[in-house]
């Protein structure tokens, strides 16, 4: 499923006092099989867009009756979003959407009831006790967790990075087509962050077909990235893949956002003279190197 | 002169199974700024929490300037060991800034004066002194966690521990925060632990110990610790990037030394290929 998103505007608290402009006339698409970052400072308007994409947040003519629809454009395969008619409920079934620290929300007294929750939840009619307990089996497995161990015991008594796995079967039991992470990463150590990441390739080789990833972390976006879009201040001002929008380091900077580590030393290697051209992945900054000659030193 | 901070032989468990801390020997001198490692799991959270009281060791002595950790005198320690915790949107009590800064002072019972010459410092020292009247929940998690110190500092404490405190922020934000760190400890001459998974961070203090299983495994100055990659891993640690891509070049042939900064590993590598 593409995800295709035309002049698509969200203000909160439309009509009052407090009215804020968070998306701004933003056009953007995903083509299936994507592994898309999303980035942009805090309040850049990424998590805004994010959740338009399973209809947590939606358009006003997806809402209101008899609101003519005002030219903006929101699909996802065949749904139509800015349609009240549109089954948003089928359409949750098909965008996973883990928020951030997803952990937080985990409230059931096993884990496999907290992952069946979800299951069940979104299911189009009432699942027979054997199609629940193959789905989430094989959901738990799939994001690395021992079932028969894990099933029976507490979500809080499972470890951090744990935890994290369990909240992110509890999202991909319905096998989502996209998936929809917000900072899948955020707050754990190096290497659960690496695990994270890995987990995320291997679900889209498996599992789910697109993966959209909402990020701070610019050496993660380079490393994972087919294409990155960049939000500042509502407006989507770059869609790119890694490999191009890092070689704008002075507008990235000027917009306030960092940039990964290959495309910092890139630049420091440009002040002193040598110039390489990579993707910003480490892997291909030092096959780069090593290719000017720099294994003879 | 006694140390800052002191954990003699401190055990602790959280009941049967899963973590446990045995003989934890560590401390921390007067106006150091320490950095704390570790994976997830390793201890870090509990060696903050035991510091002022929040946890009770099962067994061994914890002393805070000579003065050991008991009941009857958890309180004075309290208001020497502050602690800021991970989370800005979980830790504000009031909803208008000043509030929430005054709300430790309130409750120690200080007079009403001189809250209000502490909110003012405590601000001031954050750098947050111009939304001494603004609504929480409208604030940054930057400016949330600068609150949170605020909160702190009102107390006048000695000590701080920052778990994980930027864990949660942007870039931004934990460069606001790392910032206020610096000064506090050099300015204020406040003692700080700073639990951290940033290097960066790490690399402001002048010592940094690495936890693993309840127990110090490392300790080092921050840029040395860095530099032991094959330790690190065995911890469950992670080597810097920065230190993973001067070993994939030196694994390829290319002589360049360990660095911890761009420009030096910039300058390292120019060398080789030039």
């Amino acid at each position: 499923m593409r995800i295709v998103a035309e002049h698509l505007s969200y203000t909160y608290n439309a009509g009052t006092p407090f009215a804020a402009k968070a998306l701004d006339d933003v056009s953007l698409t995903i083509e299936e099989g994507e592994f898309f970052g999303v980035i942009g400072q805090t309040g850049s308007g990424k998590s805004t867009f994010v959740q338009h994409l399973n209809g947590l947040l939606r358009t006003p003519s997806s809402l209101k009756r008899g609101k003519k629809k005002d030219g903006t454009v929101l699909t996802v395969g065949g749904f139509d979003l800015t349609d009240r008619k549109t089954d948003f409920r089928a359409l949750r079934r098909q965008v996973g959407m883990v928020f951030q620290y997803p952990e937080n929300q985990l409230f059931a007294e096993t884990v496999f009831s907290d992952v069946a929750f979800g299951y069940k939840n979104f299911a189009e009619k009432k699942p027979e006790a054997g199609e629940v307990e193959r789905a989430v089996r094989d959901a738990i497995s799939v994001v690395g967790l021992d079932y028969e161990r894990v099933k029976d015991m507490s979500p809080f008594e499972l470890s951090g990075g744990q935890k994290r796995r369990a909240a992110i079967a509890g999202v991909i039991v319905t096998k989502p087509e996209i998936l929809v992470l917000d900072e899948p990463a955020a707050g754990l150590d190096p290497l659960g962050k690496r695990e994270v990441m890995a987990l995320l390739h291997k679900l889209k080789e498996s599992w789910c077909k697109t993966v959209v990833i909402v990020s701070h972390d610019m050496d993660e976006v380079a490393e994972n990235c087919t294409r990155v879009a960049v939000f500042s201040e509502g407006k989507v001002q770059y869609v790119l893949p890694p490999a191009e929008l890092f070689r704008r380091t002075e507008e990235l900077l000027r917009l306030g956002l960092d940039i990964p580590l290959t495309a910092k030393l890139v630049r420091a290697l440009g002040q002193r003279g040598v110039t390489v051209d990579c993707d910003f992945t480490a892997e291909d900054l030092v096959r780069k190197l090593l290719a000017l000659g720099g294994d003879q030193c | 002169m006694a140390n800052a901070l002191e954990y003699k032989d401190v055990a602790f468990s959280y009941g049967e199974g899963g973590f446990r801390m045995e003989h934890l020997n560590f401390s921390v001198a007067e106006g150091e700024l320490v950095a704390v490692l570790g994976h997830n799991g390793s201890g870090k959270s509990t060696l903050a929490r035991l510091a002022n009281g929040l946890l009770t060791p099962d067994g061994g002595e914890i002393s805070v300037f000579g003065t050991v950790l008991r009941e009857k005198n958890l309180f004075d320690i309290r208001k020497q060991v502050g602690i800021v915790f991970q989370n800005p949107d979980s830790q504000a009590v009031a909803s208008i800034v000043e509030d929430d800064v005054a709300f430790g002072a309130e409750n120690v019972g200080l007079p009403r004066k001189e809250i209000g010459e502490r909110i003012g410092y405590a601000l001031r020292a954050v750098g947050m002194e111009e939304y001494r009247t603004a609504t929480i929940s409208r604030l940054s998690g930057g400016q949330k966690q600068r609150v949170a110190i605020a909160g702190v500092l009102a107390l006048r404490p000695k000590i701080m521990i920052l778990d994980e405190a930027t864990a949660m922020l942007d870039p931004r934000g934990r460069r606001e925060i790392a910032e206020v760190v610096k000064q506090l400890n050099e300015r204020e001459g406040i003692t700080v632990l700073l639990i951290t998974h940033f290097m960066e961070e790490a690399l402001l203090c002048s010592r940094a110990v690495v936890m693993n299983r309840g127990e110090i495994v490392m300790e080092d100055a921050p840029a040395n610790i860095f530099r032991r990659g094959e330790e690190l891993l065995t911890y469950q640690l992670a080597l810097p990037r920065i230190g993973e891509i001067a070993n994939r070049l030196r694994a390829g042939g290319m002589n360049v030394a360990d660095a911890l900064d761009v420009d030096t590993l910039a300058e390292e590598i120019a060398k080789c290929v030039s």
